[in-house]
């Protein structure tokens, strides 16, 4: 048993070395040792509780078990998971977490006693409001992540839901949770809180549904902040300051990858929440004009002599990519244009994919070395000294419309300047429209040769055609 | 008159959050995906209250309602950090540098 001030002080610095797992992100090299870190402030934090209850009884024993099958569980997801599957994942995980934090505030709010807060019915005040308002945000961060988590896995269609008076039904809810949350301060009645915590699931599902696939990576940046305010609130309930300096991390942690993910879209973070993107059908004629227009479409073996008689090649890899797996056959293409003594980059768009950094993470799943693969704004401008841009599983991101167009729904997003290279491969399905629902005049550029096929398989003809 | 200690939490609160704001900055974009992985993780640390709540029941009733709470919050909480923590790991061994690859 050791005191509580003692105790305070371990969560201090278990809360410290979670600043220094985020602090060793900021390079692939100390990123190793940041996660070190991250693991010892972990195991600090737990054994503290542990020894701070000293309660060393039969409960132990189970808590134990439990800890020990929840980490099994983890371990086997944390092993088997594909790469491509990330976004899923981390959503999954952040419903996890949402959930915790309500059942930690109901466990409060039953036995508040255990928590040094009170009794049943004489809870500290500040204690309700602060236990009740975590359990309201973990609660809307579970029921939203697993909204996204069944959108990202595509259970439940990409599509966005919208219905008239949505937003109106969100306000009042949201206003609903804070005046149930004052009434729960004045008669400490069960009822009620049970009721702020089923509102606020209805009011994560709510918020999710009407965002279109397109807007994942700010849906997840965002339920990622939650889990962190969340956290936050228990951590002020339990007087944890571990708790408090993580949940305040992860708060901000999701709310600057939120704001990156908006700007990398040109979208106000509101318009986002407000959803509904992707959706409308006002680009559908202009689309069949379009359709007219001629384009060129080659094979493996034209896109594989293309890029044999270059000296540079840029590769643009986006969701697409991700979804057919194709990153492997990439790499080894790479690798072949490689020993033709051709220099081979690659570019990617903040929003490729379906989360912050999925493609880079892709990448590296394949050996791709982190120091050849560059960030929009650091390689854009080398696309115009470039012969061959390689498109590969990416559109709305290399759409020449978002900079010509202003009534483009996309103008303004910073994009790829890919039609600046001599030639651009553009591996696609189809002609289809990416997430945006907008055309891609890229398609019909004269320097574009369109390779309508599987991004693995055609990646994989051309590295026949390249021996 | 004495400060209510809610003060200082709320103190190390807003200053944790300006840390946060300046550290996240400062991470580079490619590994995005593992910092939410790891802030996944370490926001798990809810299992500090998890444990608090299982271990509450006393003796004669190890599982009443309120534990009931904690012991699932502890395998929720669990599966987070586990997972969390490894799939960081297991993403960040394959950033590799040119010079690391093996020839």
């Amino acid at each position: 048993m050791i005191s509580a001030n003692l105790a305070a002080i371990f969560y201090l610095v278990s809360g410290i070395l979670f600043i220094l797992a985020l602090r060793g992100l900021s390079s692939p090299d100390t990123s190793r040792q940041g996660n070190y870190f991250g693991i010892a402030g972990m195991i600090i934090a737990i054994v503290v509780t542990f020894l701070s209850i000293g309660n060393f009884s039969t409960s132990l024993v189970y808590v134990v078990i439990f800890l020990v099958i929840g980490g099994a569980i983890g371990a086997f997801i944390a092993f088997k998971i594909p790469m491509t599957a990330m976004p899923e994942l981390v959503a999954g995980f952040h419903s996890l977490v949402g959930l915790a934090a309500v059942f930690v505030a109901i466990a409060a709010f039953l036995n508040p006693s255990a928590f040094n807060l009170g009794n049943v019915g004489d809870i500290k005040l500040a204690s309700l409001i602060e236990m009740s308002i975590g359990a309201a945000v973990g609660a809307i961060t579970f029921s939203g992540s697993i909204i996204a988590f069944l959108k990202l896995r595509g259970i439940m269609s990409g599509a966005p839901i919208t219905f008239s008076g949505q937003h109106i039904l969100n306000l009042i809810l949201g206003i609903g949770i804070f005046v149930l949350i004052f009434y729960l301060c004045r008669t400490q009645s069960t009822n009620i809180f049970w009721t702020v915590i089923i509102i606020s699931f209805l009011v994560g599902v709510l918020l999710i549904i009407p965002i279109g696939g397109a807007d994942m990576p700010v849906v997840i940046s965002m339920l990622n902040s939650y889990s962190g305010w969340a956290a936050a609130g228990i951590g002020f309930t339990l007087e944890n300051s571990a708790l408090i300096i993580t949940g305040a991390l992860v708060g901000s942690s999701g709310a600057i990858l939120s704001y990156i993910m908006c700007k990398a879209m040109n979208r106000s973070f509101v318009s986002v929440i407000l959803g509904g993107f992707g959706a409308d059908n006002s680009t559908d004629d202009k689309k069949e004009k379009k359709d007219q227009k001629p384009v060129k479409s080659g094979n493996a073996e034209d896109a594989a002599f293309l890029m044999k008689n270059a000296s540079s090649v840029i590769i643009v890899p986006g969701y697409g990519m991700a979804v057919a797996q194709a990153q492997h056959a990439l790499r080894e293409m790479v690798d072949k244009l490689k020993k033709n003594d051709i220099k081979v980059t690659y570019a990617i768009h903040p929003v490729a994919g379906r989360m912050p950094g999925h493609m880079n993470v892709l990448l590296a799943e394949a050996n791709v070395p982190y120091d050849e693969v560059f960030e929009l704004e650091d390689i854009n401008n080398d696309f115009a000294n470039s012969d061959v841009a390689f498109v590969i599983g990416a559109n709305d991101v290399t759409n020449p419309v978002a900079k010509t167009d202003p009534k483009s729904p996309i103008f303004g997003m910073p994009v790829l300047d890919v039609e600046k290279c001599k030639s651009v491969l553009f591996v696609k399905r189809s002609l289809s429209p990416g997430y945006a629902g907008i055309d891609n005049e890229l398609f019909y550029k004269e320097n574009t040769l369109m390779l309508f096929a599987d991004a693995k398989k055609m990646t994989e003809d051309i590295v026949k055609n390249l021996d | 008159m004495e400060i209510d200690p809610f003060i200082f939490r709320l103190s190390i609160f807003i200053l944790s959050i300006f840390i946060g704001y300046y550290v996240v900055w400062s991470v580079t974009p490619s590994l995005h995906t593992p910092l939410m992985s790891v802030t996944n993780a370490i926001s798990s640390v809810i299992i500090v209250g998890a444990i608090i709540a299982a271990l509450a029941g006393n003796s004669e009733n190890i599982f009443n309602t309120s534990s009931i709470f904690g012991f699932i919050a502890i395998i929720l909480a669990a599966i987070n950090i586990f997972g969390g923590f490894l799939v960081t790991q297991r993403m960040l061994q394959m950033y590799k540098k040119k010079k690391d690859k093996k020839k």
